[in-house]
């Protein structure tokens, strides 16, 4: 069920709704639209699911478009994704045959009616040539790390990113030079969405225990899929040598190993790797998981992601969220997220993590005052509201020249 | 002495990149010049709107820079320990940050070392909106019952932003009270260190002035 912007006062406090409608009101004369590839699966599907009916709330008309495309379309999506993360693909000429011809169909067929059009990541990146004809801003959501991409396939990309007026990243790290202006919008995490609302004590422990977990012994937990760049056997070193001096327990929880001969391999080699200890739980989680998820996350005591490689790292968001001590390797958005012993620690080996969940298990203070700490900053940065108060200033920064500060208050500077 | 009410105004604001990424120390000395002025009070302010949370000390980015990725603790101290509340222009505040890595790069066996690719720093800006919240106050006591319900981002603004962005000497409360004819309440405000506080704290202390007359 969709949620009201009210329901988010409460969490975020009322004055940042109302400085959500306050916006709200400087941009509500004009449309917004969003375009990408997909209507369901996925972080961006996922994303504006949960905000469009808040920009409605909000008094804003937003539309969301999916573009037309083939299976052969989507495997050359596929293997632009690939190439522009940096992966080996082979990209031949007939490969940009077919994303021009997509692209025409799409120019044809779908409507482009915003004031401030939104076109998500690169497989509609394209219908940019409708510009001149339909008018408005256009505006390119880059949800992907482009920064070391395969020169060929951003260059064909690059043409049309180039004639959109401005485009958006997640994080610098993931940003190209680019002859537009580009902004900074994070992603975020919603609330009150099942993977992260809040649960009953009774729930979470009864969660806990249906997965074999005692939920009166600490339990360290990394929830994410098996792929070694997340480094889930690294993690189980660690607990290793935390055991030699606490008790405690270790979930490594993730799903996507079924369709995927990759992570399958690397699920293999954490359940080896586990051998008989009963208290290493490796569970692989069907998709639709995200209360369990919750609860699971919500009975630890530590959550770890200590990643090698990633991209901004929503799990380490819906931990501090949950007011968990994170620790994290210090790569990619983790660490944007976790301001090192602060919100959390930063690490950059087993024996890193292994420190650092020694010293919380026999620190429960210090893992209140981080677990709040990390929750506020969440609250501050990382939900919903505060991406939805981005795209309203992307509407209003439309519509004004750019300059560093403009002041709207519409009277003399005091 | 004048009867005019405080408005209560906030700025919302989007990141943006500049394009502008270094890896040295060297490097980023050579940038400090020429980067806008919304560049360098961004990266020294942006931390404590966006970092509400207690701090063991000051801080901002090129501050936390230079201690993570550089491991330069001897920079990122004195970095820590430029006074923000005695820099009232972005002039006087880049040209601190400037003189800080200067005298460090002076002195001898100053290693020029370059930080690992994805340690890089990248040079942002803010673009800035400044908007009305709505929220006026007609006298000094209103004023205060208000103070105690505005948001971070307008706090922050009549703080920090309008003292410098704006190129006021003093904060938009501080300016206010002493005009309403009570100076020592400004005088109290001005007292206020934001840069060891919390937006939650400061607000606090804002209403304790206020609770004092």
């Amino acid at each position: 069920m969709s949620a009201h912007l009210d329901d988010y006062r409460q969490i975020v406090g009322s004055q940042v709704i109302d400085e959500l409608r306050m916006l709200a009101d400087r941009v509500r004369h004009r449309r917004l639209q969003h375009i990408n590839s997909t209507s369901v699966g996925g972080g961006v599907a996922e994303i504006l699911t949960r905000m469009i009916p808040l920009l409605h709330d909000l008094g804003i008309d937003t539309t969301w478009d999916v573009i037309k495309g083939n299976p052969a379309f989507f495997g050359v999506t596929k293997a632009f994704h690939n190439a522009l993360h940096g992966g080996e693909e082979t990209i031949t000429e007939a490969m940009f045959e077919v994303f021009r011809d997509t692209t025409a169909m799409n120019v044809a067929e779908l409507d482009t009616y915003g004031d401030v059009i939104v076109v998500h990541d690169p497989q509609p990146a394209g219908l940019i040539v409708r510009k001149g004809e339909v008018g408005g801003r256009w505006i390119w959501r880059c949800h992907i790390d482009v920064s070391t991409p395969d020169p060929r396939v951003w260059g064909f990309l690059q043409d049309y990113v180039a004639q959109y007026d401005a485009s958006i990243f997640s994080m610098p790290d993931f940003a190209q030079q680019l002859a537009i202006p580009q902004y900074l919008v994070p992603p975020s995490i919603d609330p009150l969405a099942d993977k992260n609302r809040e649960l009953p004590d009774d729930e979470i422990r009864s969660v806990v225990e249906r997965y074999g977990l005692d939920p009166d012994r600490p339990i360290l937990t990394q929830i994410s899929r098996f792929d070694r760049l997340k480094d889930p056997l690294g993690v189980m070193k660690a607990y290793r040598m935390v055991r030699r001096r606490h008790d405690c327990q270790l979930l490594l929880a993730g799903g996507g190993a079924s369709d995927d001969p990759e992570g399958a391999e690397v699920l293999r080699e954490v359940r080896e790797a586990a051998g008989d200890d009963p208290d290493i739980h490796v569970l692989e989680l069907p998709p639709f998981s995200d209360l369990a998820i919750n609860a699971l996350v919500r009975g630890s005591t530590i959550v770890i992601q200590k990643s090698l490689k990633e991209g901004f790292g929503l799990t380490v968001t819906e931990a501090l969220w949950k007011k968990k001590p994170v620790i994290g390797g210090a790569v990619g958005g983790i660490r944007l997220q976790l301001l090192n012993g602060v919100t959390g620690f930063l690490v950059h080996s087993p024996e890193g993590a292994a420190n650092r969940v020694v010293e919380l298990l026999g620190n429960p203070e210090l893992r209140n005052a981080m677990g709040t700490a990390g929750h506020e900053h969440v609250k501050d940065n990382f939900l919903t509201t505060r991406h939805i108060r981005d795209y309203l200033l992307l509407m209003l920064a439309m519509d004004h020249d750019d300059t560093d500060l403009s002041v709207l208050t519409g009277r003399a500077s005091t | 002495m004048t009867n005019q009410a405080f408005i209560f105004d906030t700025e919302l604001r989007l990141v943006v990149l500049t394009g502008t990424r270094v890896r040295s120390l060297r490097a980023l000395r050579a940038e400090l010049p020429t980067v806008p002025d919304s560049s360098i009070f961004f990266h020294t302010h942006q931390a404590y709107l966006g970092h509400n949370v207690q701090r063991s000390a000051p801080y901002g980015d090129f501050t936390r820079w230079v201690s993570e990725a550089l491991r330069e603790e001897a920079l990122a101290e004195k970095l820590a320990a430029i006074d923000l509340l005695a820099c009232t222009t972005i002039q006087e505040l880049r040209h601190s940050v400037i003189d800080t890595v200067d005298a460090y790069l002076d002195e001898p066996d100053r290693p020029d070392y370059e930080c690992r690719s994805e340690e890089a720093f990248h040079f942002c800006r803010s673009r800035g909106f400044v908007l009305p919240t709505g929220m006026v106050a007609d006298d000094v006591d209103d004023f205060f019952r208000k103070a105690a319900s505005i948001s971070h981002a307008s706090l922050y603004f009549h703080f920090f932003e309008a003292r410098q962005q704006l190129g006021r000497r003093t904060t938009d409360f501080s300016g206010w009270l002493s005009d309403r004819g009570r100076p020592d309440l400004a005088a109290a405000i001005d007292a206020l260190n934001p840069y060891v506080r919390t937006l939650d704290e400061l607000r606090r202390d804002l209403v304790d002035v206020g609770a004092r007359t």
